[in-house]
């Protein structure tokens, strides 16, 4: 084990934020089997590829998240409870329950909003650092993906324009082997997904998606390479997706357990413990302090998110455009003296 | 004041707010040092460089993706699509993310991009060089669209829409880009999206038409005063000014409408069933739709897929001698 560039200071801020990932999407999971929550999309076993990676950004770069980086918003400063209201769906949302749970955004801390049509943020990302360039501003774009996306005419559209123009973005490829049910195998018959960046002109790189160090450094040659005008780049992350794809897949019928179970031995947050604990800065005692407080702030941010009403229903019609139009006042007009039809709760829409 | 066409009123309008606006950035196929396909965007790359008159790769996607990242940071990208036909594989980028952002993101995000695109056919284009896709587009919250039927409107327009703060599509009628001359104001004035233009005053029955079938409805209307018509100039597609149609029609009692597209689901049928909402008791007969055909758009039989001028008059005047 070779000494980490990563600083101390970094390193323990780094697992104390993947610990907190996993333990809040543990709940999350439950409160969606209990029914509280309509929809769910975990991280777990992906903590270090999001979380790492994220860490290397200063605040003023940009993401462009896919389903799984929400997890770097908390990471970049953004407090629990509008994060949870997202999940709600409640008044708390900072983006005012639009979208369905896991597609967290917010200008604050510049993470971009995120539909749920795969690659599409790719070019978007590109246009930013493009944008970014012209400006002559030192911003880096980080552009996030999964294995599935590297199939989307929209990553080659991407990448080619971020070669073209040499734009200062970081294309971070989450490989986590399984896009739903379909292995990777079934995505390219490349022998990775780091090789195509050779074919736009610039670096790829593979690396253990779940050592946090790995990642860190990887993404930090990246990040350091754009933001001194050196180009594009993509670092693949080689992880694995140890709970389902969202709270509505059943991984059981597609997938060998026996996979999983070797991936779990791979866990990122225990390779990572092992480092701080091999490098004598991080005790079991540490570790049963930081579980129990995470649990404490986890379980008041839910219970204060949870009891937040929901959006006004006026506000159905707000943010289509930057002024409402007549077509839109009169609709709104109609629908607010029309019969309601309550909203479904949770457990409805959990199928409990 | 000087007497311009479309395509040079187009040039002026991103000239003079390329002047006045530094966020405003050129991108597209072929836009840069060739200045466009049709030369709307000749002599921007000379006077703006390479950075702000941005030649692409040749993806559609590519575009309007990369435009809306560069609207969502701050600049005001113009994207070019060189024929509205070849905007599909960008379709998903305006309709799922360009249309939606502002609305997913509560507020947050905005993309204030203004899509310039040449449509319609009659230029001996076939299938991929003639179409008329506004209604996809109208049909997605979240867009505006816009389609001038001359120069003094089209540089008008252009820049109103290069300084609002909703995505636009802007559609150029290139049927009568050079076709289409006109006196054209020399520096800066606006008008006012989603405000029609009354070309004609009439009492007798309300024709309502945009882009390069206006010129065909005008054709019309003036072959035959004696149906009294009142010619509207939609210009701005949606939102739509209903309230002048609507004051034409409760006066006209008589209402035709030119679409180049198919009739099928186009903005003729929402304009014919907005306007039965309102007029219902003022119509004098059934609110006639004269437009392009259900087929993909011909080659060898443009003409007969086109609403041109005499199909326009006769509807009209049958639209005239209606008696229930």
């Amino acid at each position: 084990m070779h000494a980490p560039a990563i600083q101390r200071d970094t390193l323990l801020r780094l697992y104390r934020e993947m610990v907190r990932l996993r333990v809040l999407d543990e709940r999350m999971m439950t409160l969606q089997r209990q029914g509280r929550v309509g929809f769910y999309g975990a991280c777990t076993g992906q903590e270090a590829a999001t979380l790492a990676s994220a860490i290397v950004l200063e605040p003023s770069d940009w993401i462009f998240p896919a389903l799984r980086e929400s997890g770097a918003m908390p990471l970049r400063g953004f407090p629990m409870v509008p994060y949870l209201c997202q999940v709600f769906g409640n008044s708390g949302d900072e983006t005012k329950g639009r979208q369905m749970p896991s597609h967290m955004a917010s200008r604050s801390v510049n993470q971009v909003s995120w539909g749920s049509c795969i690659g599409t943020q790719l070019p978007q990302a590109v246009g930013a650092a493009m944008a970014a360039k012209i400006k002559g501003d030192r911003t880096v774009i980080a552009a996030y993906l999964g294995d599935g996306a590297t199939s989307e005419g929209d990553f080659h559209v991407a990448m080619n324009f971020a070669g073209v123009f040499k734009a200062p973005v970081v294309f971070i490829c989450q490989n986590n082997h399984w896009a739903i049910s379909v292995p990777t195998s079934k995505q390219t018959a490349s022998e990775s997904i780091a090789i195509k960046a050779q074919a736009y002109g610039f670096p790829g790189v593979k690396v253990d998606g779940n050592d946090a160090v790995a990642v860190y450094e990887a993404v930090r040659a990246a990040v350091d390479r754009a933001r001194s005008g050196g180009g594009p780049s993509l670092v693949e992350c080689e992880t694995y997706r140890i709970g389902a794809h969202s709270s509505s897949d059943d991984p059981t019928r597609y997938r060998d357990e026996r996979e999983v179970e070797a991936w779990r031995k791979r866990d990122p947050i225990e390779i990572l413990r092992g480092r701080l604990n091999a490098m004598g800065i991080w005790s079991a005692l540490d570790e049963d302090a930081l579980r129990a407080r995470l649990l404490s702030e986890v379980n008041a941010a839910i219970a204060e998110a949870e009891q937040k009403p929901d959006p006004p229903r006026e506000s159905l019609f707000d943010d289509v455009y930057s002024t409402l139009p007549w077509t839109l006042r009169e609709q709104r007009e109609e629908m607010m003296a029309a019969p309601t039809v309550p909203r479904p709760d949770a457990k409805t829409i959990a199928g409990k | 004041m000087p007497i311009n066409n479309i395509i040079q009123a187009v040039n002026d309008a991103l000239r003079i707010e390329m002047r006045r606006d530094p966020r405003v950035v050129v991108l597209g196929e072929d836009v840069g040092k060739f200045g466009g396909v049709f030369r709307a965007t000749a002599g921007l790359y000379e006077e703006f460089g390479e950075d702000r008159v941005i030649d692409t790769p040749l993806a559609e996607a590519g575009i309007i993706g990369a435009a809306i990242g560069m609207a969502m940071y701050g600049l005001r990208p113009v994207p070019e699509i060189q024929f509205s036909d070849f905007i599909f594989p960008a379709f998903d980028q305006i309709v799922n993310e360009l249309a939606k952002l502002r609305y997913r993101s509560g507020g947050q995000y905005t993309a204030p991009v203004v899509i310039r695109t040449p449509v319609g056919g009659g230029i001996k284009g076939g299938h991929y060089h003639s179409q008329s896709p506004e209604a996809l587009f109208i049909h997605t919250p979240g867009l505006q669209v816009v389609c001038p039927s001359n120069p003094h409107d089209a540089k008008g327009l252009l820049l109103s829409a290069l300084r609002g703060d909703d995505p636009v599509l802007f559609m150029e009628p290139k049927r009568v880009y050079r076709a289409s001359k006109g006196e054209v104001p020399e520096g800066d004035y606006t008008i006012p999206l989603g405000v029609l233009r009354v070309a004609r005053e009439g009492r007798g029955l309300t024709v309502i038409a945009w882009g390069a079938m206006f010129h065909e409805a005008l054709a019309a209307v003036t072959q035959a005063p004696e149906l009294d018509a009142e010619l509207l100039d939609l210009r701005t597609l949606w939102p739509l000014d209903l309230d002048a149609i609507v004051r034409s029609v409760r006066k006209t009692g008589r209402l035709a409408i030119v679409q180049e597209a198919p009739r099928t689901c186009g903005l003729a049928a929402e304009i014919a069933a907005l306007v039965q909402e309102r007029c219902f008791t003022s119509l004098e007969a059934p609110i006639r739709r004269i437009t392009g055909w259900d087929v993909p758009f011909p080659y060898t039989l443009e003409n007969d897929y086109l609403p041109l001028a005499p199909r326009i008059l006769q509807g009209l005047r049958e639209l005239s001698a209606y008696q229930p």
